[in-house]
């Protein structure tokens, strides 16, 4: 029973869209007709090029939020209570907010002067960035709790600078955190489709926005592909970034 | 007097110092202010650019209401599906042993981090005309159950998670000592195992009812003419029909909705807030 429940729920679309990602035809119960032609439709021309639009988007929006949402982490330690409240509901927003509303919202304010940036890519990565930087920052935020602060302020009474603490002993300590804060955000962002889909030029197309584009045409098959790509590309990078986490720790 | 002058010489520098460290939070909240919070007045601001005329137009018409009444719905009927479905799974996991658990778990936490799309994709070909149970679901893909269906599929990893940490944590005692005492799996479930996980069942529950509020994905993806959530009408008046007041309008009725459960969520939790990140 318990086996039945899990497969029909959590293994059944995966198996499914990696045996339709294969397929020619699916009439009956099991697909037919197995065929790789689909795949090289989607490794080839436009559907290429999403992937390579959506690399570049999830890593360079990826590096931001966790840039940035790090550094509110970090800087909400040592700031007075109110200010670091207001941080935290701030950095909230973009997760109770539905990702359509902050793309929407996007559209709005870079439409207009005095930053046009709508039919750009950068509004894309922006979008990507607010989305992502809420959960970098929680990531962070949560591991800085758990962390002792006693290293930094023996650090900083033998007489280490504000940066040389930050840079040798705050940082590699919160190492995991971050990392893992990177592949979530990659992740996401690499499956992201609610904000793309309102502001994406046609000129930056990411992976997402071209399956559904597929699904609506009603070829299926090669979105089932490419939803494939998308899921080997995904797992490859988290279990890069993993690594980097897991050599962190050895050290 | 010299004591006070002490005192004066301190406080001053003290909250020198304070001010100087609060001013590299600056940034952070000047990006954030500037990529969210203005986007997100402007949105506002545009929905009034006719007056109250759009909001009467956009508010009275059956379209939206019909939307609310459709995200509401799916939302809540998702979350009670996912929380039976979820501790279901859960107790298996934590309290029958079985070969690969672990490896379970570590499915679970990596379903967390993939798009919903995918789930709505594989219904069309498991439920489609032309799937796997295309003759005896026929027309199931149409219907706001199949939305229900799917967001269930999605977030049930999701109530999982907190329960799986929460199921941990009870003594194997406390449950042996039940079961000897003759109570079934079921009663030990109901009267031992639940009343332990309820913070994370609430946690989870309330997770889910959020991020089902503001799915977009998996409706999208499925696209059954009647099943228009909130989130989807926003898109299509946005994007297909380029009629901003009226998008804004409804993002912010939507906003309003998510916030407020959002906030009387985080108040309610209280400490437990970590959870719902």
């Amino acid at each position: 029973m318990f086996a039945i429940v899990l497969a029909v729920l959590v293994l059944a679309p995966f198996v499914v869209v990696g045996a339709a990602a294969f397929s020619g035809s699916w009439n009956g119960v099991f697909p037919s007709d197995p065929t790789t032609s689909h795949l090289r439709d989607a490794l080839s021309g436009d559907e290429l090029a999403s992937l390579t639009v959506s690399l570049q988007t999830a890593l360079l929006g990826g590096l931001l939020a966790v840039v940035f949402g790090t550094w509110a982490a970090l800087a909400s330690r040592t700031a007075s209570a109110p200010l670091v409240r207001f941080t935290d509901a701030l950095y909230h927003l973009p997760i109770a907010v539905p990702s359509v509303v902050v793309g929407l919202g996007l559209l709005v304010a870079f439409s207009r002067p005095p930053l046009l940036l709508n039919g750009t890519k950068w509004i894309v990565v922006i979008a990507h960035l607010v989305l992502m930087v809420a959960f970098t920052y929680g990531t962070v935020a949560a591991a800085l709790q758990r962390t002792d602060d006693a290293y930094a302020d023996v650090a900083a009474s033998l007489g280490a600078s504000p940066a040389r603490v930050l840079w040798q002993v705050r940082l590699p300590m919160l190492r995991p955190a971050i990392v893992s804060a990177a592949s979530l955000s990659v992740a996401l962002s690499m499956g992201e489709v609610g904000a793309t889909i309102m502001v994406y030029p046609a000129s930056w197309r990411t992976l997402p926005v071209s399956v559904f584009a597929l699904t609506d045409r009603g070829q299926t098959f090669v979105a089932a592909a490419e939803s494939l790509v998308l899921l080997a590309v995904t797992v490859v990078l988290v279990v890069t970034l993993d690594r980097l986490r897991g050599r962190a720790v050895e050290r | 007097m010299a004591v006070e002058a002490l005192n004066f010489q301190v406080a001053p520098s003290n909250k020198g110092r304070q001010s100087k460290r609060s001013l590299w939070l600056l940034p952070p909240i000047l990006l954030l202010a500037a990529l969210v919070v203005y986007p997100l007045v402007l949105v506002a601001t545009e929905s009034f650019t006719g007056g109250l005329a759009t909001w009467r137009e956009v508010v009275g018409s059956t379209e939206f209401r019909n939307a609310l009444i459709r995200t509401i719905q799916i939302s809540v009927t998702s979350t009670i599906g996912c929380l039976i479905v979820g501790t279901f799974l859960a107790a298996v996991i934590s309290f029958v042993p079985f070969p690969g658990a672990r490896i379970v778990s570590g499915v679970v936490d990596a379903m967390l981090s993939l798009p919903s799309f995918l789930v709505a994709l594989s219904f069309t070909f498991l439920y489609g005309t032309a799937g796997v149970l295309g003759s005896l679901a026929g027309g199931f893909l149409t219907t706001p159950w199949a939305v229900v269906l799917a967001e269930i599929t999605f977030y049930t990893p999701f109530v999982m998670r907190p329960l799986l940490g929460a199921m941990a944590r009870i003594p194997r005692v406390q449950l042996d000592v039940a079961a000897s005492l003759g109570g079934g799996p079921w009663r030990v479930l109901s009267k031992i195992v639940l009343p332990e996980v309820k913070p994370a069942l609430v946690a989870g529950g309330s997770l889910t009812l959020l991020l089902t509020l503001n799915e977009f994905g998996i409706v999208l993806f499925l696209g059954a003419r009647d099943t228009t959530t909130l989130p989807m009408l926003v898109h299509t008046k946005g994007i297909v029909m380029f009629d901003y007041p009226g998008a804004c309008v409804i993002a912010v009725v939507q906003i309003l909705l998510s916030i407020t459960l959002y906030a009387v969520l985080r108040s309610a939790l209280g400490g437990r807030r970590a959870r719902l990140d």
